[in-house]
């Protein structure tokens, strides 16, 4: 009975932390590369709704995905011109880019919150994990036998993320960037270019992190259904320590961790399930447990010196000093 | 030819006003194109929102009403902007002021309670429950050393979720998701309450929150200006390091700061319960502590030009309730940010437009 439970709170991790997962990997790729991008949130909404408005009128959801990418990828400029070209401040800029999104959704949405039957992600069925002696009926095949195709994308993506960041000549740029823009500059790598690729690509991972809210997580469009999620990947980011292996551990909790206010209602011996009003304390469960994923995350970095990317948030300007 | 970005020696003192006007209008003309894009006409939608703001009978009450919020939260947020500390929090702080004001009013004290007292009452427990809520992104930041933007920001969505639990809870009226309505000695006086001394008031519903707006930004002036403390928000703002070699206590003023700024937002929730809702409720406030985030900045952290900003806003506010969908304030509100934010850049950094040099290369 017990594992069942637990096994079900895990499954819903690994299903729910998925957008949090493509959204926190974009943001840390982003502020690897020195930019500090606080409009997840806004990204992410355009990313559902264009998703979701794409799969609904073209009838393939991979269409969607791929335009809630692009989509999640262009509002991101905007922090770019803004942040790099501009020299703006990055922490209001990137509010605004919230703004804006949240705003934008809001206003172009409106014609699709009534659809209820989107053209969803699908699953795919590994029956043949039943059939493992001892853990598959029990634990392989409800964790992974029913799992949306995106939970796997997920899995792929970390390790291509850190491979990119760790081991190759442009990731080694982008490090760079973000750590030390003026010794980059000086041997010949365009600051500025890379900057703002490396924010269209923060831009469409929360594209895609929306997409995967609307187009399977829970299939359908409601004004800021991301419901902070957005802000919590910047969270994560810091949680993780800049590290992708640590953002799929962060993404997957915080899933679980989304989830249980539901699971735990359910639990006979526990007060919430007789009485649902005291339910919302369970809902601050996700909110209060980003702040003590802060706090700890804060002491280990003084312990063990790791820390955000040297030049993080601040603007490069060729022959200024702190550059 | 291309376009190089370079720092001005001066910047005129003609040209930060002149660049926050254009902003504006820029965005008003970008706002148009989604406007335009979700089957508005952007002209008759900007006309209409303007004259609902602004040029009806009741335009300046009702916009002082929305201000009253905006000006108060904006405060709090300038104060914390100062010293680049980036509380995003204050709608948290703010409802959680209305819950403590609700407490007061409905619960805590008599309803007989004479006037005075109970709105004093309510004042500071307003305060105090918004300066807490405040006070502890601020101490996990100046000893754990937490980013506060996270952190504050976490706590509304907590502060979302204790409210939601009294209104449908142990304070909830028939289930709806509110309280039932204060007594009247809990209400802040609303210029229609003088109608039958001043015939012109009636049915004008600008109340006592607006004078605690103006009064809180001519003090907040006053201490940014002449006291030492606002010199040392300024200088750990602008450079902590400096700051602590030359003595200043940056944890302290840290909290403090946080204090101070929680505590202006929820007066801010204070002053909407007792001046306009009269009764806690699940949504009360249509994200008054997220849109001072703007006035602040875009009154450059001033706290008197928060007073304009905060009426500029509120107007604003008053015209998007006239116009369809809902989201329309909080987009055109967005750009004008982005604007502003790239104006600032105009009055820091001159464009000239200069002829290639072979040598150089770009940026």
């Amino acid at each position: 009975m017990e594992l069942v439970f637990l096994i079900n709170i895990i499954e819903a991790g690994l299903r729910t932390g998925t957008p949090l997962l493509f959204a926190t990997l974009g943001e840390l790729i982003t502020e690897r590369a020195g930019v500090l991008n606080l409009g997840v949130e806004g990204m992410m909404l355009v990313g559902a709704l264009a998703g979701f408005a794409v799969a609904s009128s073209t009838g393939n959801p991979w269409i969607g995905v791929l335009v809630a990418m692009l989509a999640g990828g262009a509002i991101s400029l905007l922090h770019a011109f803004v942040s790099i070209t501009l020299r703006g401040d990055q922490v209001v800029s990137g509010l605004a880019l919230t703004f804006v999104g949240t705003g934008l959704t809001s206003v172009l949405g409106a014609p699709y919150v009534q659809i209820r039957d989107v053209p969803r992600l699908s699953v795919v069925p590994l029956p043949f994990l039943e059939n493992i002696p001892l853990i598959g009926s029990s634990i392989l095949y409800p964790l992974f036998g029913e799992q949306n195709i995106i939970f796997f994308i997920g899995l792929l993506l970390v390790p291509a993320v850190w491979f990119w960041i760790e081991r190759t000549r442009p990731g080694l740029q982008l490090r760079a960037i973000g750590e030390k823009p003026a010794a980059a500059d000086a041997v010949g790598v365009n600051v500025g270019a890379l900057r703002y690729f490396y924010v269209f690509v923060g831009g469409v991972f929360a594209g895609l992190a929306g997409a995967s809210l609307s187009l399977a997580v829970t299939p359908l469009w409601i004004d800021e259904m991301t419901a902070g999620q957005g802000w919590i990947a910047v969270g994560l980011v810091i949680f993780a320590g800049w590290n992708p292996w640590r953002a799929l551990m962060g993404a997957y909790i915080f899933g679980a961790l989304r989830r249980m206010p539901l699971d735990l209602q359910a639990v006979a011996w526990l007060p919430f399930a007789s009485n649902p009003i005291l339910g919302v304390w369970l809902n601050m469960i996700p909110y209060l447990f980003t702040i003590l994923a802060l706090i700890f995350s804060s002491r280990e970095a003084i312990r063990k010196r790791l820390g955000a990317p040297a030049a993080l948030g601040i603007p490069y300007v060729r022959g200024e000093r702190g550059a | 030819m291309r376009l190089k970005i370079e720092p001005r020696l001066e910047t005129p003192r003609w040209l930060p006003f002149v660049s926050i006007v254009l902003a504006l209008i820029l965005a008003l003309l970008i706002g148009a194109i989604p406007l335009a894009y979700g089957g508005l006409d952007p002209f008759v939608a900007y006309r209409q929102m303007f004259r609902t703001g602004f040029f009806e009978p009741y335009s300046f009450s009702d916009t002082l009403v929305k201000a009253t919020p905006l000006i108060l939260a904006g405060l709090g947020v300038t104060i914390a902007f100062r010293m680049r500390l980036w509380n995003i929090g204050a709608e948290g702080q703010l409802f959680l002021g209305a819950w403590a004001t609700t407490g007061v009013a409905l619960f805590w004290l008599p309803p007989t309670t004479p006037k005075v007292v109970m709105l004093a009452a309510m004042t500071l427990a307003g305060f105090a429950a918004g300066a807490l809520w405040g006070a502890i992104p601020g101490v996990l930041k100046a000893k754990l050393g937490v980013n506060e933007i996270i952190s504050s920001l976490m706590l509304t969505y907590v502060a979302f979720e204790f409210n939601n639990y009294f209104v449908y809870g142990p304070w909830a009226a028939g289930g709806f998701g509110l309280t039932a309505p204060f007594p009247r000695t809990a209400w802040f006086p609303r210029l229609t309450d003088f109608g039958d001394a001043v015939p012109a008031f009636r049915g004008m519903t600008a109340h006592l929150g607006i004078l605690y707006g103006v009064v809180a930004a001519v003090i907040l002036f006053i201490i940014f200006k002449y006291s030492k403390w606002g010199y040392e928000l300024k200088v750990i703002g602008d450079n902590p390091d400096a700051a602590r070699y030359a003595g200043m206590n940056l944890s302290r003023t840290i909290i403090m700061t946080m204090i101070i700024s929680g505590g202006l937002a929820g007066l801010a929730g204070m002053s909407e319960v007792a001046g306009v809702v009269h009764r806690l409720q699940e949504n009360f406030s249509p994200g008054y502590g997220f849109t001072a985030i703007i006035v602040a900045w875009l009154a450059r952290l001033n706290p008197l030009a928060v007073i304009v900003v905060g009426y500029l806003f509120g107007g604003l506010l008053v015209g998007g309730d006239a116009i369809q969908p809902a989201g329309i304030p909080l987009l055109i509100q967005g750009i004008i940010l982005f604007c502003v934010i790239s104006a600032d850049t105009f009055t820091r950094y001159r464009l000239r437009i200069v002829q290639p040099v072979a040598s150089t290369a770009t940026n």
